[in-house]
């Protein structure tokens, strides 16, 4: 048995490996939910101001195609709500409606400080003071609006979050 | 938002009218004799305070005048002075190119005065928002359902005396 | 059942709920429709209402500005500047030359990036998806020379009481004239994609057409109104801050249809960079802002000022009792007015065209709501 003292990666010494080499094993949520992350459709849902920094984000200057992030106009058959806008109370109604005709798994990215909680309207007497009143939250991304660079953070974020789950067996499986 | 100004020491913004404005000063308590209006000038527009009653009567005139020929409502708005309500109207003409403030004092108990939309089919979300934020009923209008507040919101939010919320969760 | 071969029908009523794919805002309509065709509309906004007109009678003067920028979200700079305006015309405050020339630079650089955004949402209503990448590679442009001179993508609270809040850099002269080249190109790249491309024009011509008077009786303005043929815009009719003295047309359209309202939006960005090209050779030096103080106190009275914004003509209704904080602000925003034609356009149409007319009016919901 040869002792191996690089410092990179080593051989896995398993029976796999001597009988298949080039051949990797992971658990399979970990596959899974990199599958998941790489292949976010966030819904588009633009409620204001945010909705147009967003739009920005997805266009071809800072792209999000490139993350495989396509904006998926149904509820259905998307896995992300980005609720970028102010939240409304006469608005919570659909916003609910929307989040429980999502499939699971899905995240939520509360965006700007009105869908963190109130924003600048955080007197107005017609305001959800933050959307996680609704609906849970996963990410918070500050700033009003945020960048387009402060979005894309978030979203990478996400997607930790979405692997660290699956290594801790997490709850979103 | 205590207002801490003394009463007696308040200035007030000096009346610069322009040419049309002069002229409209004059022209319009001879065109308007029989509603007998308070005719004044505020900063650089000649504003008309008349009685809630007689609005459709005078934005008729208003409007088929020829000397006046308002068929352009700016804007359609209420303010809250405590003892009264006022609602105001600014009205354009799109081709004499002069503007005209029309105002009428309703009480705060019943606000109720006639509806305009029969003369400018514009007047129809303004009053129904306005009935929304400050409770003014306008009679004859076609729909007064709820424009910016959900079915069944409780209170006059546009009204001074409606409490500002202090930072509530919920 | 069917009587001499006619099946018996019935209106169904369709929902375009406040989530839907056209990137207006949070607009519900309802039509009923018999077949293709819309035989009835009932438009439902407020899913956007903040009660902004009653924050402002909390703030001071020099805060509101920040409320009023989140108003009609796209065009900034043009509703800071009406309420900049205002208040000045209540105070009597002069405002340094060097900074209206600045303040119409930065308006009219926010109105090409209006209506590029205009462009883009609207080549997507009618079903084309490449002008909307090419609009934003130019928007980003712009965005960027926000960024240099006010420090913001978006929401630039640069307009202040009195003036402007800073000086513009050094090279701004330079960078702007390589900006507006690089503009106009895109701006001709667009117009070659899509403005006479032959699906586009079955699309929008004579689709959703409106008559001069009925206009007038709705309080429409802006593109929407000139697109009827009246000659109303208020840079013209009542010049304010520095426009006497510019050089600029306003297109004027024949027909008041879908493609009219268009192509009027994209002949106003080709005026607005000769009205930025000409500010910037006549645009003097000198200081930038009146020093006013920070809590304000203006004389009682009120006010009603008008501009022209990119969607329209926007007014604010200004009651000062002079305290600290203003005691009524009334916004009149020009796409409350245009969307209360909405019936009246949609009557007999198809459903597919209810998406376009409703994409030329260029509608905000942030200044619908307030």
């Amino acid at each position: 048995m040869e002792l191996n003292v690089t410092n990179g990666n080593q051989e896995p010494r398993s029976m796999l490996n001597r009988a298949a080499p080039g051949v990797i094993t992971a658990r399979s949520e970990q596959l899974i939910a990199m599958a998941r992350k790489s292949s976010l459709w966030p819904m588009t849902f633009g409620l204001a101001c945010c909705a147009i920094e967003m739009m920005g984000t997805y266009m071809a200057h800072h792209d999000l195609d490139r993350f495989g992030i396509v904006t998926w106009p149904s509820p259905r058959q998307s896995d992300v709500m980005i609720v970028a806008g102010t939240v409304v109370k006469k608005m919570a109604e659909p916003i609910k409606i929307l989040y429980e005709q999502m499939p699971e798994p899905k995240w939520v990215i509360a965006m700007g400080s009105c869908a963190t909680n109130g924003g600048p309207y955080y007197k107005s007497y017609s305001v959800v003071m933050g959307v996680d009143h609704i609906i849970p939250v996963d990410v918070y991304v500050p700033g009003c609006p945020p960048r387009p660079e402060a979005l894309i953070d978030g979203i990478l974020k996400l997607q930790e979050k979405i692997m660290q789950d699956a290594r801790e067996r997490g709850r979103k499986a | 938002m205590a207002e801490r100004h003394r009463q007696e020491e308040t200035p007030q913004a000096p009346v610069a009218l322009d040419d049309r404005g002069h002229a409209l000063e004059l022209l319009l308590p001879e065109v308007l004799a029989e509603f007998q209006p308070e005719v004044g000038a505020v900063v650089d527009l000649v504003v008309a305070i008349v009685k809630p009653q007689d609005v459709p009567a005078i934005c008729k005139l208003a409007k088929e005048d020829p000397r006046l020929s308002f068929d352009y409502l700016m804007c359609l708005c209420v303010v809250d002075y405590v003892e009264h309500l006022q609602v105001v109207y600014h009205l354009y003409s799109t081709t004499m190119k002069h503007m005209m403030v029309l105002k009428a004092n309703v009480s705060p108990e019943k606000p109720s005065l006639p509806s305009v939309t029969s003369m400018w089919a514009g007047a129809d979300w303004y009053e129904r928002e306005s009935h929304d934020l400050f409770g003014v009923a306008f009679e004859g209008h076609p729909n007064m359902a709820p424009l910016l507040l959900y079915e069944g919101f409780e209170g006059y939010p546009g009204r001074r005396d409606y409490e500002m919320p202090e930072y509530r969760e919920w | 059942m069917s009587t001499e071969g006619q099946l018996d029908t019935i209106q169904m009523m369709v929902n375009m709920g406040p989530q839907h794919p056209s990137t207006h805002g949070v607009f519900r309509m309802v039509l009923w429709v018999d077949g293709e065709r819309v035989v009835d509309l009932e438009p439902h906004i407020g899913y956007l209402h903040r009660g902004s007109e009653k924050l402002c009678e909390g703030e001071l003067y020099a805060q509101i500005v920040t409320l009023f920028d989140r108003l009609d979200y796209i065009s900034n700079l043009n509703n800071e500047m009406l309420f900049c305006r205002a208040v000045e015309k209540l105070m009597g405050l002069e405002v340094p030359e060097r900074a209206e020339y600045i303040r119409v630079i930065l308006c009219e650089l926010n109105r090409v990036a209006s209506h590029l955004l205009f462009f883009g949402t609207f080549g997507i209503d009618a079903g084309a998806m490449t002008p909307i990448m090419y609009a934003f590679r130019d928007r980003e442009k712009i965005q960027t020379m926000f960024e240099a001179v006010t420090g913001a993508r978006m929401m630039h609270n640069f307009i202040r009481i009195g003036g402007v809040k800073s000086d513009v850099p050094e090279d701004f002269g330079q960078r702007m004239r390589v900006l507006l080249r690089e503009i106009r190109q895109g701006i001709d790249e667009t117009d070659r994609l899509l403005s006479f491309s032959e699906i586009f024009l079955a699309r929008t011509k004579g689709i959703g057409v409106i008559d001069a008077e009925t206009a007038i009786t709705y309080g429409m303005s802006g593109p929407v109104l000139r697109a009827c043929g009246v000659p109303m815009d208020v840079r013209k009719d009542e010049p304010y801050s520095v426009y006497d003295r510019f050089d600029f047309g306003i297109p004027i359209g024949e027909k008041g249809d879908s493609w009219d309202r268009y192509y009027i939006r994209v002949e106003e960005m080709r005026q607005s960079m000769r009205i930025i090209e000409q500010a910037l050779e006549q645009i003097p030096d000198g200081p930038t802002i009146t020093p006013t103080r920070l809590v304000l106190r203006p004389p009682q009275g009120e006010v009603y000022v008008r501009g022209e914004n990119p969607r329209g003509e926007i007014g604010v209704y200004l009651v000062s009792n002079g305290a600290d904080r203003p005691y009524r602000v009334k916004v009149r925003p020009p796409s409350f007015c245009n969307l209360m034609a909405l019936k009246e356009l949609l009557k007999d149409t198809y459903v597919a065209d209810a998406v376009v007319i409703l994409g030329s009016l260029d509608i905000v919901l942030g200044e619908v709501d307030r």
